[in-house]
């Protein structure tokens, strides 16, 4: 690793980049929010922010500590109630890509945020699914981004809070209005896309420094490596100097309060 | 045709033990003194509906008024667990709670449907999700124009909602500003409604599409100023991440929860904490 950055500023630049200029992208809390508006700070001046408060193409000047900040609707183009945000502008199929964290995920890239263990004795109770469960079905494709380790990256989840393909890699197979789903995984240690055919999650590139071991030893499944594995583009000094600025704004407008 | 009452009356009036409450406010507007009201006088058996938990009800399922929540989205937003929800669910304190679980947008257009007066919402969800094994309340049924499958949820109905808002005017209708969330569908899907606003004032002085409430569907009005700390009210006062954050450690622990909850609440005879 690189004296000049971080692993996670690694991950945060490596996911930013995965957002295209101008799509429209519904943003969930934590990591992806954090890459989300590094992209807008940096090479996607006019990708479209939105989140599920009901906030329209949001420029926030600090990342929001919760889903509703008062900074995501002040700097909103403007804000919509809880009910069209999630008839109209999702399930109408107004959004490119969902961007998505999670407590687990398997090698079918399917989401667990709502408890480990079983559901009616859980042995840890997590928040839940939120917007999730639907922004998976119903955006173009989905972004996941969240740091790897083996009690995170699980070969099948508990719970199938948010689909990835299902249990068995078919579940949008002949599914009617359903969006591509999981396209990209982007981890500290490296980027994974779902096979063509079997839809299991495969490295595709490998961040600087990172091994094929790193990556075996940090994924609770036996993980394949695509034929063409790439080395991941380290960040350059903008995108750094952005992040570590809209870090820090961040955290001085949250300790204020 | 809404009534300017105490929130204490208020609260007296409309929620009865064993009452389906709906408390809302997305993140914004979190309508916490008329929370703290229930809790100070003891209202049991409560079904709570709400989209996300949030503190409120965290501190109402932790003294023990809850014994059913429905919900989509349970945590600490940017802080972590709900640990008086997940000790009720975990462990039985202070009694053990019944859980219904939805997605955001499942509750959403149930409120939606509510509003409408209709017995279900439909709504393209749940696709592949395990929600629909653990809620016995999700169910599919087909287009018959198209044949999809499409998810089904009962209209949520409370028999009484509560939210928050900026100010009413002099005859009680009242204006929602910035974060709107599903205040307004929570109202009028309701049998009864309870708003607490920040200011009463002459009047609203709001442009034509404002989010405004009337009179005539509310129940009550009351003036709380302040009601919906530590969450916040656009143009007025803004959260409290500082009391999220020590809510924490606070919440971690059933000892240090009652002694809170001693000192904020119970001891503060009517004002918000």
């Amino acid at each position: 690793m690189s004296e000049h950055y971080s692993a996670a500023e690694m991950m945060t630049v490596t996911a930013s980049r995965a957002l295209r200029n101008g799509q429209s992208c519904f943003v969930g809390i934590g990591l992806p929010s954090e890459a989300a508006n590094l992209a807008r700070l940096t090479h996607a001046p006019d990708v479209v922010l939105i989140y599920e408060s009901g906030t329209l193409e949001t420029k926030p000047e600090v990342l929001p500590l919760s889903i509703g900040d008062g900074e995501l609707c002040e700097t909103a183009l403007t804000t919509v109630s809880v009910p069209e945000m999630f008839r109209y502008w999702v399930q109408g199929g107004k959004i490119d890509v969902g961007f998505l964290g999670a407590a687990q995920v398997d090698k079918y890239a399917n989401l667990n945020t709502t408890l480990i263990g079983d559901y009616r004795e859980p042995k840890v109770r997590l928040p839940g699914g939120g917007g999730a469960p639907e922004m998976a079905t119903c955006t173009g494709e989905i972004f996941i981004t969240l740091k790897h380790s083996r009690r995170t990256f699980v070969e099948a989840v508990d719970f199938v809070t948010t689909v990835g393909f299902g249990r068995d890699g078919t579940a949008r197979d002949g599914v009617p209005n359903i969006g591509a789903g999981p396209t990209r995984v982007i981890t500290d240690l490296c980027v994974m896309q779902p096979d063509p055919a079997t839809k299991e999650l495969t490295v595709t590139s490998l961040h600087p420094g990172i091994s094929r071991e790193d990556v075996t030893g940090a994924t609770g499944w036996d993980i394949a490596f695509a034929d063409d594995l790439t080395t991941t583009a380290e960040p350059d000094d903008n995108e750094l100097t952005v992040l570590r600025e809209l870090k820090a704004r961040t955290e001085r407008h949250h300790s204020e309060a | 045709m809404s009534e300017f009452l105490p929130l204490a009356e208020a609260v007296d009036r409309y929620v009865a033990d064993g009452a389906t409450v709906a408390l809302e406010g997305f993140t914004h507007l979190i309508p916490f003194a008329a929370g703290h009201e229930i809790i100070r006088q003891k209202k049991r058996e409560l079904t709570l509906i709400r989209m996300t938990p949030d503190l409120i009800y965290d501190q109402m399922i932790g003294a023990g008024c809850a014994k059913k929540l429905i919900f989509s989205w349970g945590g600490n937003p940017g802080v972590g667990s709900l640990h008086r929800l997940r000790d009720a669910v975990e462990h039985g304190w202070p009694h053990p709670i019944e859980i219904l679980e939805h997605s955001h947008a499942a509750m959403a257009n149930a409120f939606e449907a509510g509003a409408a007066g209709l017995p279900l919402a439909i709504l393209r969800g749940y696709i592949g999700s395990d929600l629909p094994k653990v809620n016995d309340q999700i169910k599919f049924i087909e287009c018959p124009f198209t044949g999809e499958r499409l998810a089904a949820v009962p209209s949520i109905r409370p028999d009484v909602s509560i939210v928050h808002a900026q100010k009413a005017d002099r005859h009680g209708n009242v204006l929602v500003e910035g974060i709107v969330g599903v205040q307004k569908e929570a109202v009028m899907a309701a049998k009864h409604s309870i708003v607490t606003v920040e200011e009463i004032v002459d009047e609203l002085d709001c442009g034509p599409n404002a989010c405004v409430i009337p009179a005539w569907v509310i129940g009550a009005v009351c003036a709380a100023p302040g009601g919906a700390r530590p969450s916040y009210t656009h143009g007025y006062y803004p959260r409290s991440n500082k009391f999220y954050k020590d809510w924490d450690p606070i919440s971690r622990d059933r000892e240090a929860f009652s002694a809170w909850l001693d000192e904020h609440v119970f001891h503060t005879h009517g004002a918000s904490a």
